[in-house]
């Protein structure tokens, strides 16, 4: 034990929540966000439970992700930001290396080559997602904000290289989540707006250039945004039946696992990518409205302790795993409703999948680490 | 290049990092706003519209194919009915290789090797779920034999299903007719929602002409399906909240015919080894008795499905089993229509019951050497009508034909249902031909110059030439001579009974226009005749009515198929079977009540009065309560 004699008798006098809040800072764990995910993942298990058809194996697969998802979140909450910061360019480099390993020698998976096989597959762009607005961040860390000229031009090679090699693989959903991730962080550094601007100009002719390099099935899943009702049961089957299922979901849902649309197979990859639809149909609007607000509140918290963050490198970073996880939401759920197009981004912490859960939660460690190494004074 | 970095104020970076990070916070929240309104717009807004594509996905209407209703004779006995049977049914889906399976089927003999593929292709077009029959029965070796083998036949099995059956075979089967599978054009002629659960329609028969009645209503049921079209099951998962709303199919109409099993039996068998047709109807109301055509053919197969093989042996058959004589085959009546004649010259004063004329055994035209054979070489002297009638003399009826002309016999045998369809309810009856001046006008190319010849209402009066009649139409006729010129519609079906209330409709009897004769006396006259034919010394069918323990009237016929030269006799023993005279008979009975008139054609049979009255008299005993017991 910790406490003894009169400190014993001053921790009585306090509220109960005040012990818990003093435990918890002391393992390096932020309880309002710990709070947040757990509930997230907590709903996530009940709806992903109905959507593998009430498949136990499928399920518990799920729950121990989540537990080895939990225990990475504790593990990197332990490591102070600082010695993050000095091992970032390191962790950058074996990324990389990584990434080369898998355009060389990659297996085929689902198409495309992301996976690498040590035993257990891994995919190496999971690395990226973090160290990307990582070495950004530790790039401007001793440099005077905002960021400009020269400075910009590395850290837009630190971006565009991994970008590109994962976009090579081809997985261009996940190569344009890291880019986001790293511009993230330049934009939180304070680039100029004018320069934003420019390089939005600058897209139109790079969305064109992006538009010749797609594959065809990337450049169809565009064009089926803009009319699903084209070919009702070729490319845009999907996102009709993913709409209907939400749509007749109704205010109050169908109820837990007597979703027509999911049980019945109309919807696709009802456990993954369209999750959120069998959320919709299931549970209602009211259900859906429940987990955005836990989002929010989980994103609003991490905002909130980038703004507190005492360094560059932590507050950046902290801002950039905030913005990014809310793009993960954003655009898991505008796709599956219909907004945008169908980029294969699961929802985080709810679809049914194992990487991609570990690196948030280690996102959300880094995060934890940030707010509970916290010193009272300034460097 | 900067030597020294430059000094961080950090108050100055937080003060622009909160700047940004309340920017984010307006964007997070617009985009989060725009994913909501979506929703709202989805889950509220539209929640009808896609509450209906929802429930329209995953119901589907599953059709329930009424029980056909059954078929029985006027005494109860019955005809069609409905067996459980063991159908050989493979489904598509669970086929790891379907032509092999196919393949070995037929090596089995559970197929023939020439369906292979079009059981490949049915199997290709419907639903990968849905079961293709491959054989409508199977016998209980095929069951026992496919039983050990089942286990090499991943997704064929046999499954209990209702089919047709016909207890009596061969006997009955032009009347009945078969169900057989439906076809293509069978689907473009009926509403297909009605028959959306039904594998068999009515073909011929009074199973096709009362199809309606005996088909019923298809009732149909909501059922649950995912989203390859399989059912699932309702109650699991709670899928099943809105109604699910089904309706039971309706039994079709059972049927009561008039046919009388016996009699028909025994008409079959007195046409046994033969070609030809009898036909049996009450005068009093147009009932059909007995209607035969031999030879017949198992309409079982028909409603079992048979292999191409097996059709093309039944199509092709010179015998023409298939082929419906009674109705649908067009004989030259022959002496048939002495009878009628006979009337239409009194009635028109053509001749008199008291008139004479001398056969010789021919007779020539004014003015022409052709020479009209009467079918007694020697000739019948001196002769008066009614033994002209009873002993079938060709030259009285030469001679009188003059007078009556061709228009007037067109006139009488017309009233009398010849050259016209008797509107039996059995698709696809001939209407004969009773010919015309008109007729042959328009009947022939070069239409102005073809004319009526004086020779050609000579041959038309002993009904040879053009004249052509079906059975059906002779047992018409005689029931209309013995009910003295009143007509009743031929018909087969005499009550229809719905299976459910059990209420019967009776068919009510079809009074035709009649036979404009008004004299009692005539008919008095001809049907004496009629009544010597059979039941006199001089009578041509003596042989048959002689000895009778009632009194009955007939006429004998007997119809050229092939023409004899000038000079030549007729010698049957020379003629090659096929091109042997058609011998014909008509009879009614009893004489002074009549129950039951009989038309009987024998193809090839020779003579009527040796051939084709016993089996008359064989129908007529039976139906009269004479018959030897069966």
């Amino acid at each position: 034990m910790r406490f003894s004699g009169t400190e014993e008798l001053f921790e009585r006098r306090t509220l109960p929540l005040g012990d818990m809040a003093r435990f918890l800072r002391h393992v390096h764990i932020d309880g309002p966000l710990l709070s947040g995910l757990l509930l997230i993942c907590g709903l996530g298990l009940v709806v992903l439970y109905s959507a593998v058809g009430e498949n136990m194996d499928l399920w518990l697969q799920q729950c121990v992700r989540l537990g080895v998802g939990l225990v990475a979140l504790f593990v990197v909450a332990q490591v102070p930001p600082g010695v993050m910061r000095r091992w970032t360019p390191w962790g950058y480099a074996a990324g990389l290396a990584l990434l080369a390993l898998v355009l060389l020698r990659g297996e085929i998976g689902q198409g495309a080559q992301r996976w690498l096989d040590f035993g257990i597959r891994f995919q190496p762009s999971e690395i990226m997602k973090l160290a990307v607005p990582m070495v950004a961040a530790w790039y401007l860390h001793d440099r005077q904000l905002p960021p400009r000229g020269a400075q910009l031009l590395v850290i837009g090679l630190f971006i565009a290289v991994p970008t590109l090699m994962i976009g090579a693989q081809p997985d261009l959903g996940t190569a344009i989540l890291i880019a986001l991730a790293g511009m993230l962080v330049v934009v939180l550094a304070g680039m100029s707006f004018r320069l934003m601007i420019l390089l939005g100009l600058m897209s139109v002719p790079g969305a064109w250039l992006l538009w010749r390099f797609m594959h065809e099935y990337q450049q169809q899943r565009v064009l089926m945004l803009l009319n699903p009702d084209s070919d009702p049961l070729g490319a845009g089957y999907n996102i009709i039946q993913s709409k209907i299922a939400i749509g007749s979901g109704g205010l109050f849902g169908k109820g837990w696992t007597n979703g027509s649309q999911a049980q019945l197979e109309f919807l696709p990859e009802r456990d993954t990518d369209f999750i959120f639809a069998v959320m919709g149909e299931e549970l209602g609007l009211f259900g859906v409205l429940s987990l955005l607000g836990l989002y929010m509140f989980v994103v609003a918290r991490g905002l909130f302790i980038a703004i507190q963050a005492r360094d560059t490198f932590a507050r950046l970073l902290a801002g950039s795993i905030s913005l990014t996880f809310f793009v993960y939401v954003f655009v898991n759920t505008a796709m599956v409703t219909g907004l945008v197009p169908v980029v294969g981004i699961p929802l985080p912490l709810v679809s049914f999948g194992g990487t991609s859960m570990v690196t948030l939660m280690a996102g959300f460690g880094i995060l934890m680490s940030i707010h509970t190494h916290r010193k009272l004074v300034p460097q | 290049m900067r030597l020294i970095a430059p000094i961080k104020d950090h108050h100055r970076e937080t003060r622009l990092f909160f700047g940004r990070v309340l920017l984010a916070s307006f964007f997070c929240v617009g985009l989060l706003g725009l994913v909501i309104a979506r929703l709202i717009q989805l889950q509220v807004f539209d929640y009808q519209h896609f509450t209906e594509k929802s429930l329209g996905n995953r119901v589907r209407i599953e059709a329930l194919p009424p029980n056909r209703g059954l078929i029985y004779d006027r005494k109860g006995r019955i005809l069609a009915e409905n067996l459980p049977a063991y159908q050989l049914e493979l489904i598509p889906e669970q086929v790891p290789d379907l032509e092999d399976t196919l393949r070995r089927l037929a090596a089995l003999k559970l197929i023939e090797r020439e369906d292979i593929q079009r059981f490949a292709d049915l199997s290709r077009r419907g639903p990968r779920f849905k079961p293709v029959t491959l054989r409508f029965r199977m016998t209980d070796d095929e069951i026992s034999h496919f039983a050990i083998q089942r286990p090499r036949f991943p997704g064929v099995d046999f499954q209990p299903r209702l089919v047709r059956h016909y207890p009596h075979g061969e006997l009955a089967a032009h009347v009945i007719g078969y169900v057989g599978a439906l076809s293509a054009g069978d689907l473009e002629r009926l509403d297909p929602a009605a028959y959306a659960g039904t594998a068999h329609t009515g073909k011929t028969g009074v199973e096709l002409f009362n199809e309606d009645k005996l088909h019923g209503d298809t009732g149909y049921r909501q059922i649950v399906t995912n989203a390859r079209g399989r059912q699932v099951a309702a109650d699991s998962r709670g899928l099943t909240q809105t109604l699910l709303e089904n309706e039971s199919p309706e039994p079709g109409d059972n049927l009561y015919l008039s046919l009388d099993l016996d009699l028909q039996r025994v008409a079959t068998k007195s046409l046994q080894g033969r070609r030809g047709s009898v036909v049996a109807i009450d005068p009093t109301n147009g009932e059909i008795l007995a209607l035969v055509s031999a030879p017949a053919f198992d309409p079982n197969t028909f409603a079992l499905g048979m292999s191409t093989s097996e059709f093309n042996a039944l199509q092709f058959d010179l015998d023409q089993p298939l082929f419906n004589r009674a109705v649908r085959g067009n004989y030259p009546p022959g002496s048939l229509i002495k009878p009628m004649l006979a009337l239409a010259a009194l009635e028109t004063g053509a001749t008199n019951l008291t008139r004479r004329t001398f056969c010789r055994g021919f007779y020539t035209l004014p003015g022409s050497t052709h020479r009209y054979r009467d079918w007694r070489p020697q000739g019948h002297g001196q002769i008066d009508l009614h033994d002209a009638i009873s002993q079938s003399c060709d030259v009285y009826f030469y001679e009188i034909s003059r007078d009556i002309g061709i228009d007037g016999m067109h006139t009488y045998l017309t009233q009398f249902g010849l050259g016209n369809e008797t509107g039996i309810d059995i698709v696809g009856e001939k209407k004969g031909l009773v010919p015309s001046r008109e007729w042959k006008r328009q009947a022939f190319s070069d239409r102005p110059n073809q004319v009526w010849f004086p020779g050609e209402t000579i041959i038309t009066s002993i009904g040879q030439g053009y004249m052509l009649a079906t059975p059906l139409q002779l047992a018409h006729v005689t029931a209309t001579l013995a009910m003295r010129g009143k007509r009743y519609r031929p018909h087969i079906v005499a009550a229809s009974e719905n299976p459910i209330t059990g209420e019967r409709n009776l068919t009510v009897p079809e009074a035709l226009s009649g036979v404009e004769i008004a004299n009692e006396f005539y008919w008095d006259s001809v049907i004496a005749a009629m009544h010597a034919v059979m039941q006199s010394e001089t009578g041509t069918a003596r042989a048959t009515g002689l000895g009778a323990p009632y009194a009955m009237a007939g006429k004998s016929g007997t119809a050229q198929v092939f023409s004899v030269a000038q000079e030549e006799k007729y010698n049957e023993k020379d003629v090659a079977e096929r091109l042997r005279d058609h011998a014909l008979f008509i009879a009614f009975a009893p004489l002074d009540d009549p129950r039951i008139a009989v038309a009987v054609v024998v193809e090839n049979g020779s003579s009527g009065s040796r051939v084709a009255a016993p089996i008359a008299r064989n129908v007529m005993d039976q139906y009269l309560g004479f018959g030897d017991a069966i």
